[in-house]
């Protein structure tokens, strides 16, 4: 399932933050967006799984989803957004209860996702039992137990440490090689953006407009930390934000 | 860093005079520790002076009763077995008044909590009947409910319905809102929702509501009993009071006391139980 973005629009009150975004996302890529803070980039997250509504422009889905897929459109938030009262197998079930998934089967899928995500030995837990990285892990693990077409993450590792980030990271990509998923990938961190984009779209200070598209053709897998390529696009994508980002950081916040 | 370190330590061997000295403590403190025996030692001291003071006359019999008066007096109570009747209607009033109180009082504050309709029409109501010393009204909830068990029951659930209106949608306002939104992105039902995040989320505060609320139950009790009640600790406080009968006075208020702490502690029981997850 592809996902279109078609001359999205959008402004709170007089107060403009996105003009005329148009974009595609195909099926088994990472996109990933990056702009200075308050570009709209979460925003644009929220319209693309209709949280919120933009104000002109259309979200489309195009083709359907995979078969089984339970949520085509699945957040995975910077702050985990994990229940603190549950287990962390009962945080993955909570998203299956809801369609009538219980009992064997629902054990099934979540064996299966924790044991994807490393958390096997951690399924009786509780949230506050987990570092940063392990409860993140989970989300993933949440997401992936209801098979979504398009996964949405909004600046998914922000929240955690360098290092753990660096683990994160090489567990997504090994995620991805097993098993391709598609993603939109919001992130200010533009390390993070070449590490796991196929496709960086980089986005100008508000009003939202995007500047530029950047491909990256080298396969995921063989991306590695400190790689040469991946700085050069890095630096390439730094200077396009540079300024944008020093403007941005000297406006006054309209609240 | 570490040459740092190594230096100061040597330095430290070697001449501990040449200014140099421990850096003065000024962090702790802030962070209160349970001591359980502390309050009970507390009691027994406060006992212990009343009774010395009492044998000595250095507190005068008419301005406290002698503890150990308080006790036998207590013994008397339970041995004619009029305490089990005392208690037993009591306690019974007590249950079912705070019953109704607290689960109207939830619900409406659920309600409250999250329809924006509720929310405006309902506060001021809660806001100007909250106010209103609910004894005052005792009279109306005769008229209303008869004078048997009707209004003793109404009197305490209302006065322990508002305080619970109010901690619960307090409480319901505070649940973090990206599990909601979590919640809806994953497709959850409207009542799902409420069911697995909203209510858990707002049982810390709800409980801690219900922690006052009870207390006040238990104050209503004896207002509750001052209109046609035989039978019941605020009976027998109130018959006490009037005949200025020191020790029975006391005994139903040690009653009362024991009562309010019994309440307190299945609450800390609850609390330990349900809500573990909370760091």
């Amino acid at each position: 399932m592809d996902i279109r973005l078609d001359g999205i629009s959008h402004s709170y009150d007089t107060f403009e933050v996105m003009r005329d975004i148009s974009l595609d996302i195909p099926a088994g890529q990472i996109v990933c967006i990056v702009g200075p803070s308050g570009c709209g980039k979460s925003t644009l997250l929220r319209f693309i799984g209709g949280l919120e509504r933009p104000q002109q422009g259309r979200v489309l889905q195009i083709g359907a989803p995979p078969e089984g897929s339970l949520n085509p459109l699945t957040y995975i938030f910077q702050d985990f957004a994990l229940l603190p009262w549950r287990s962390v197998a009962g945080n993955v079930s909570l998203v299956l209860e809801d369609h009538g998934i219980r009992g064997a089967a629902a054990k099934t899928i979540i064996d299966d996702v924790l044991a994807r995500t490393k958390l096997t030995d951690f399924a009786r837990a509780l949230p506050k039992q987990l570092s940063g990285g392990m409860k993140q892990r989970v989300a993933i693990a949440r997401a992936l137990a209801v098979n979504p077409a398009v996964m949405l993450m909004d600046e998914p590792l922000s929240a955690l440490d360098a290092q753990t980030r660096e683990l994160l990271m090489d567990d997504l990509v090994d995620l991805w090689s097993r098993q391709p998923f598609t993603a939109v990938y919001v992130t200010h961190n533009l390390a993070e953006a070449v590490r796991l984009g196929h496709k960086v779209v980089v986005l100008s200070r508000r009003p939202g407009q995007i500047r530029e598209v950047v491909h990256i053709d080298k396969p995921l897998s063989a991306r590695e930390f400190g790689d040469a390529d991946l700085d050069r696009h890095q630096k390439y994508l730094w200077q396009l934000m540079r300024d944008e980002a020093r403007a941005a950081d000297a406006e006054l916040i309209h609240v | 860093m570490s040459d740092a370190t190594v230096s100061t330590s040597k330095n430290a061997g070697q001449n501990q005079s040449a200014d140099s000295r421990a850096v003065t403590f000024r962090g702790g403190g802030f962070a209160p520790k349970p001591h359980r025996w502390v309050g009970f030692a507390v009691f027994v001291v406060l006992i212990v002076l009343a009774e010395w003071g009492t044998r000595t006359g250095w507190i005068s019999a008419l301005t406290l009763p002698r503890p150990s008066d308080v006790l036998d007096t207590f013994l008397e109570l339970y041995d004619s077995g009029l305490l089990f009747k005392h208690l037993g209607l009591s306690l019974s009033r007590l249950v079912v008044g705070a019953a109704i109180g607290a689960s109207v009082g939830i619900s409406v504050g659920v309600l409250i909590g999250l329809f924006s309709y509720f929310r405006s029409g309902l506060v001021p109501l809660v806001a100007a009947i909250f106010p209103i010393p609910k004894i005052a009204l005792l009279p109306l909830f005769v008229i209303w409910f008869g004078i048997g068990e009707g209004s003793k029951y109404a009197l305490i659930a209302f006065g322990t319905f508002t305080p619970t209106v109010v901690a619960t949608y307090g409480a319901v306002d505070n649940v973090d809102r990206t599990l909601i939104r979590m919640g809806q992105s994953f497709g959850l039902s409207w009542w799902s929702i409420v069911r697995k995040i909203v209510l858990p989320g707002a049982m810390p505060g709800i409980l801690s509501g219900l922690r006052i609320s009870l207390a006040i139950a238990i104050i209503l009790l004896v207002a509750a009993e001052m209109l046609g009640a035989e039978f019941g600790i605020g009976a027998y406080i109130l018959e006490a009071g009037s005949l200025y009968d020191l020790e029975r006075l006391f005994v139903g208020v040690v009653i009362l006391s024991l009562l309010g702490v019994l309440v307190s502690a299945i609450i800390g029981a609850i609390e330990r139980h349900l809500l573990g997850w909370r760091t």
